[in-house]
């Protein structure tokens, strides 16, 4: 069967979209193809920077001829119907038609034969609409076309198409078609450079030869496949090894057709600055590979390059000119490097006050502060440092603010590591600089350094809280702020360091720190009002004093209260002295306003002289006051928990958790404890996987099918205890003392967090439940006896809800 | 390369050798030659021959140097290669012809730079101007690694659809000519193309420039006076093109087109001169980018209302 080859000859296609072109030109055209009963034997396709390529081969010669029947009129039906009949259908007459009978009536049948047509005529069809809606993720008009409505749009100027189709034994045939005034031929051409004529291609064979002679790889693979190779082995020349970079590799292979890799050096002095820093200036600027010393693990000073051409003298010059590139590119990064390290990291922070982290959420300043105040309340809970964690989320953020982050954003953190490290900080806490940004997905590493997890859980905490609080939460795909990789890092630190913690607790915390900033912005605006005076006057000043009293009542138990308190009393003794011809809403506005002001006056001076006397008072009191500022957030924590519990259920469920375990956990409610969480669910699994497991499991379930039958029967519930006088039979007895001994050994363990001892416990109730359905009847004559028993399978369900709610469970 | 220029003429020996070599090539490729506009712009992107001309029906081949000013990259002549004032070169075809990528690099050929030695290399670069309300696609014309020309296809100026599209052809001068010289420091290169005593600089000829207008733009340019004329650009230029509206007949025409453009080229730059200042906040360069994006938008479409524009 014959072969397609189709060319799409351009000026430079991007790099990046050349993989997903060339697989996009594969579906559309094979999925057209069997859409228009062409079914193919194998299709590839390829991708250069100046041509996308696809081959079909074993395409049927035709389609195949397609027979429909159409049902006419009835016999004897009006001449219209059947004048109708004949055009629609194409009949001369209708003695070319079959007679069908069914239980209506003798109807006309007209068999249509819709011959199939060639498959070069279907292609010179398929292949122009193809061209004309390729979804290119951009692209542009060109040349004199442009000016006229309807011009074709490629990623950059189309310059020739190359379309064939024919059996590898005859002369191929061009699939004729244009698009945009380009004929479909067989002419395409080589390498820009060394190899630029026109080359007169057949068929998928000779073209890919032909290019190969013209100085063109055509697989993006086998070009890959040479750039790797070569590198390895110039380094290894050396006795080097290459930096191995799959991105970049992906990245250099579509920007040559013909790649021909050398290696150039730079200034050894270079080597003073970080490593990552020289990667990321000679990969990101200049698409080079770096090269590393086996025996130390560190750069050298060469790099590896991919030019486009065998150049005439070697490629001296080439070589020459990426070394005049580069060096000027690492002169600016250790300058840059040298600058940062003149200044300590600490001093870098009051620039953070004029840099706006969220509109609604504060500058960078005050969100530093928050995370620094909340890994402090976390450092104890997970073994750090108080004061090192501190240390650490003061610092952690500086390096924005450094020129190196501020030219190679990918550093960040890295380059806070380097830099704490240079200023004399303690490990940990250079290493929280770089480690509190992880874990950045579900493949990063987790940090263990305890600072390090007090920091990272802190950032994230901060961030989670702060959008939940002002309701800028993920929905569907949307996600720009990254809250669910910032979760799933929470719950990764949290599981993975096994970390005893209550996250509601870490949420709570966070959310006072935010309420703090929410209260502090707006004591600002408001102090700033006063001292200007440009409050409302007259009927608008209502509603200015009502902003007012509702935030002293929101903050009443904050710290920025004073300040305003008492610009505000000097706003109300101004305003009382000259507004003697205000009206009387605002004057009596004013008079409220003074009331509160002197309230929190008051307090303020109280809660000094409590804090003096009886801090244990105002320590309460600070706890209502907290609990009251929580009130105004709504349900934003509950919110927030249970995002945490379902992406805790979708990680459970990744690492191979089976679902209905974690439903069966979380049915228990009240988990915030994630570890707890994670542990039950693992003892709950192999608990399943026993043999106790699988028949306790059997019978609780038959316990909750005959219950709730029951139940709907009597439209009751069968709650409470069981009276031990009804017991009548032995297995009920024993039931009973089973539950009891059970219950008490599951909660015992699990009050010790043992619960694999829970399991083990609940795995006694097996024999005394299967013996009791083996001789009980637990639909009794006598009412009294058979609600007992209802109330002992009902404590058998009660049982194992020490450890998991069963009925979630699937066999 | 023309090998019978004299030594002194030759593009690898002098920075107006260099030049003239760009020019004449361009020349012969029928392009009008022009001198550069004489306004403090940021890049030859906004001289009028090409931000309108680009726009309309009427074919258009242009070619010119442009000096560019950009005060933030001053470096008081310190840095090698960085500077506030420097030139473009600068070609416009309308419509793109089909062999725009061939001429380009015929002009490198001109200029001294033989491909078969040269890794020259063709790597995506989209263009946007925000403040021209501008885009194309394209790409950074590598050589040996180097980026040395911007090569665009303008799909949109001033907000309005190039139909036909124009092919633009960037090429800093400096870079490319001390690639060409083979010095690493801007300063160094020969502009004249002699030796001893009749040799010019690059720095004989700009560096106290460089000096003088890095202190100017970074610690002296008037801010006050900046602010104030901002303000009077934006306000001339909305009121030429408010008076260059005429209707005749069944047909709007605009009188005042390139007035009233050049006011926009003034707000242009005098926002750059205040960014560089430091006196204009984050939030507000937003707002100043689009003030002078309304302005060249406005001014384009009383372009295409003009004869040049391709109304009549």
């Amino acid at each position: 069967m014959p072969d397609l080859l189709l060319e799409l000859f351009s000026e430079e296609i991007p790099a990046r979209m050349q993989a997903k072109a060339a697989d996009d030109l594969r579906r559309m055209v094979t999925d057209k193809l069997v859409a228009e009963g062409l079914v193919y034997e194998g299709a590839k396709a390829f991708a250069t920077p100046r041509r996308l390529a696809l081959t079909v081969h074993g395409i049927p010669v035709r389609q195949p001829d397609l027979k429909t029947e159409r049902r006419g009129p009835k016999i004897g039906a009006p001449d219209a119907a059947v004048q109708g009949f004949l055009k629609a259908t194409g009949l001369t007459s209708l003695d070319e038609a079959k007679i069908q009978r069914d239980p209506k009536g003798d109807f006309y049948i007209a068999l249509i034969e819709k011959p199939g047509r060639d498959a070069i005529d279907v292609l010179a069809e398929i292949l122009p609409v193809i061209i004309r809606t390729f979804p290119w993720p951009k692209s542009m008009r060109w040349g004199a076309r442009s000016g006229k409505p309807g011009s074709l749009s490629w990623v950059r100027p189309l310059h020739a198409i190359t379309a064939t189709f024919g059996l590898e034994t005859e002369e191929p045939d061009v699939v004729k078609f244009s698009v945009d005034g380009i004929e479909a031929g067989q002419t395409t051409y080589g390498h820009r450079f060394m190899a630029p004529s026109a080359i007169s291609v057949r068929r998928f064979e000779d073209y890919e030869a032909k290019l190969k002679a013209a100085k063109v790889i055509l697989d993006p693979q086998a070009r890959k496949d040479i750039i790797f190779a070569d590198a390895k082995e110039l380094a290894f020349a050396q006795g080097f090894e290459l930096v191995e970079d799959q991105v970049l590799l992906d990245e250099v292979s579509g920007l040559v057709e013909w790649p021909v890799v050398m290696m150039g050096s730079f200034e050894a002095e270079y080597l003073a600055i970080p490593d990552e820093v020289i990667r990321a200036t000679i990969r990101n600027n200049q698409k080079c590979f770096v090269v590393k010393d086996p025996k130390t693990g560190k750069l050298t000073n060469k790099f590896v390059l991919t030019a486009n051409i065998e150049a005439t003298d070697g490629g001296k010059v080439i070589v020459a000119g990426n070394e005049r590139v580069i060096r000027p590119r690492l002169s600016d990064a250790k300058f840059f490097y040298e600058t940062d390290l003149k200044t300590k990291l600490e001093d870098r922070l009051p620039k953070f006050e004029q840099i706006v982290f969220h509109e609604k959420l504060g500058t960078q300043a005050a969100r530093i502060k928050r995370i620094e105040r909340l890994a402090a309340e976390i450092a104890p809970l997970v073994g750090a440092d108080v004061a090192k964690a501190k240390r650490a989320a003061h610092l952690a953020k500086a390096d924005l603010l450094t020129e190196v982050v501020g030219e190679f954003p990918e550093v960040q953190g890295l380059m806070g590591r380097y830099y704490a490290k240079a200023q004399g900080e303690d490990d940990s806490v250079a290493a929280a600089c770089e480690e509190h940004y992880k874990p950045q997905g579900p493949a990063d590493r987790v940090p263990t350094d305890p600072v390090s997890v007090a920091v990272a859980l802190a950032d994230k905490i901060d961030t989670l809280v702060g959008f939940w609080a002002i309701n800028e939460k993920p929905t569907g795909s949307k996600d720009p702020y990254a809250l669910r990789r910032a979760a799933l890092g929470v719950i990764r630190l949290i599981a993975e360091n096994r970390l005893r913690m209550s996250l509601a607790s870490a949420l709570r915390q966070s959310l006072l720190l935010h309420h703090r900033t929410f209260s502090l912005k707006e004591a600002d605006s408001i102090n700033s009002d006063l001292a200007n005076e440009s409050f409302p006057q007259g009927e608008a000043f209502v509603d200015f004093s009502a902003n007012v009293l509702e935030f002293f009542r929101k903050s009443v138990w904050e710290r920025c209260v004073p300040e305003t308190a008492r610009s505000l009393a000097g706003a109300i003794a101004k305003r009382f002295n000259d507004g003697g011809d205000a009206p009387f809403t605002e004057m009596y506005e004013w008079a409220r306003a003074a009331q509160t002001v002197s309230f929190a006056m008051t307090k303020i001076r109280i809660d000094e002289i409590i804090l003096d006397e009886r801090p244990e008072v105002l320590r309460e009191m600070i706890v209502d006051a907290e609990n009251f500022a929580l009130s105004f957030h709504g349900s934003t924590l509950e919110d927030l928990l249970a995002f945490f519990a379902d992406r805790l259920k979708v990680q459970l469920r990744e690492q191979g958790a089976r679902h209905d375990l974690v439903d069966a956990v979380f049915a228990l409610g009240d988990q915030d404890d994630l570890l707890m969480i994670v542990r039950r669910v693992e003892a709950l699994g192999k608990f399943l996987d026993s043999d106790d497991g699988k028949n306790l499991l059997a019978g609780t379930k038959r316990a909750s099918n005959i219950l709730s039958i029951e139940e709907k029967k009597d439209k009751r519930t069968f709650d409470g205890a069981p009276d031990a006088a009804l017991y009548s039979l032995s297995e009920e007895k024993a039931l009973a003392k089973a539950i009891g001994e059970v219950k008490a050994e599951a909660s015992a363990a699990v009050a010790k967090e043992d619960f694999a001892a829970a399991m083990s416990a609940m795995a006694k109730l097996r024999p005394p439940v299967d013996a009791f359905f083996d001789k009980v009847r637990v639909n009794d004559d006598d009412p009294k006896v058979r609600e007992n028993r209802l109330k002992l399978l009902n404590e058998i369900r009660s049982a194992t809800r020490a450890v998991a709610d069963f009925s979630k469970i699937q066999d | 390369m023309d090998a019978s220029l004299p030594a002194h003429m030759r593009p690898e020996r002098s920075f107006q050798g260099f030049i003239l070599a760009l020019q004449r090539f361009w020349a012969e490729q029928g392009c009008v030659i022009l001198q550069p506009y004489d306004m403090e712009m940021g890049a030859g992107t906004f001289h009028p021959a090409t931000t309108l001309r680009a726009l309309g029906p009427k074919p258009w081949n242009a070619a010119y140097v442009q000096p560019s000013r950009r005060p933030k990259d001053g470096r008081y002549g310190e840095n090698p290669n960085r500077m506030q004032h420097y030139y473009q070169f600068q070609v416009i075809m309308k419509p793109s012809p089909p062999n725009l990528q061939e001429l380009y690099l015929k002009s490198l050929a001109a200029i001294g730079i033989d491909s078969a030695v040269h890794d020259i290399r063709f790597v995506e670069d989209d263009w946007e101007s925000p403040t021209l309300g501008a885009w194309g696609l394209g790409w950074e014309c590598w050589c040996d690694g180097m980026e040395v020309s911007q090569f665009t296809y303008f799909q949109q100026v001033a907000g309005f659809e190039c139909a036909p599209v124009a092919g633009e052809l960037t090429y800093g001068l400096e870079r490319l000519a001390m690639y060409v010289q083979g010095v690493d420091r801007v300063y160094d290169l020969n502009f004249n193309g002699r030796e001893g005593d009749a040799k010019v600089t690059y720095g004989d000829v700009f560096l106290q420039a460089e000096q003088e207008y890095s202190r100017h733009n970074f610690e002296y340019a008037d801010t006050a006076m900046l602010f104030e004329q901002f303000k009077m650009a934006e306000a001339a230029c909305r009121k030429y093109l408010d008076a260059g509206w005429r209707e005749g007949g069944n047909r709007k025409q605009h009188l005042l087109a390139l007035p009233a453009y050049d006011q926009c080229i003034k707000a242009s730059h005098v926002f750059n001169l205040l960014d560089a200042r430091g006196v204009i906040s984050v939030t507000e360069r937003q707002s100043y980018i689009f003030r002078v994006r309304e302005l060249a938008k406005a001014c384009g479409e009383a372009w295409i209302h003009t004869e040049a524009g391709g109304a009549a």
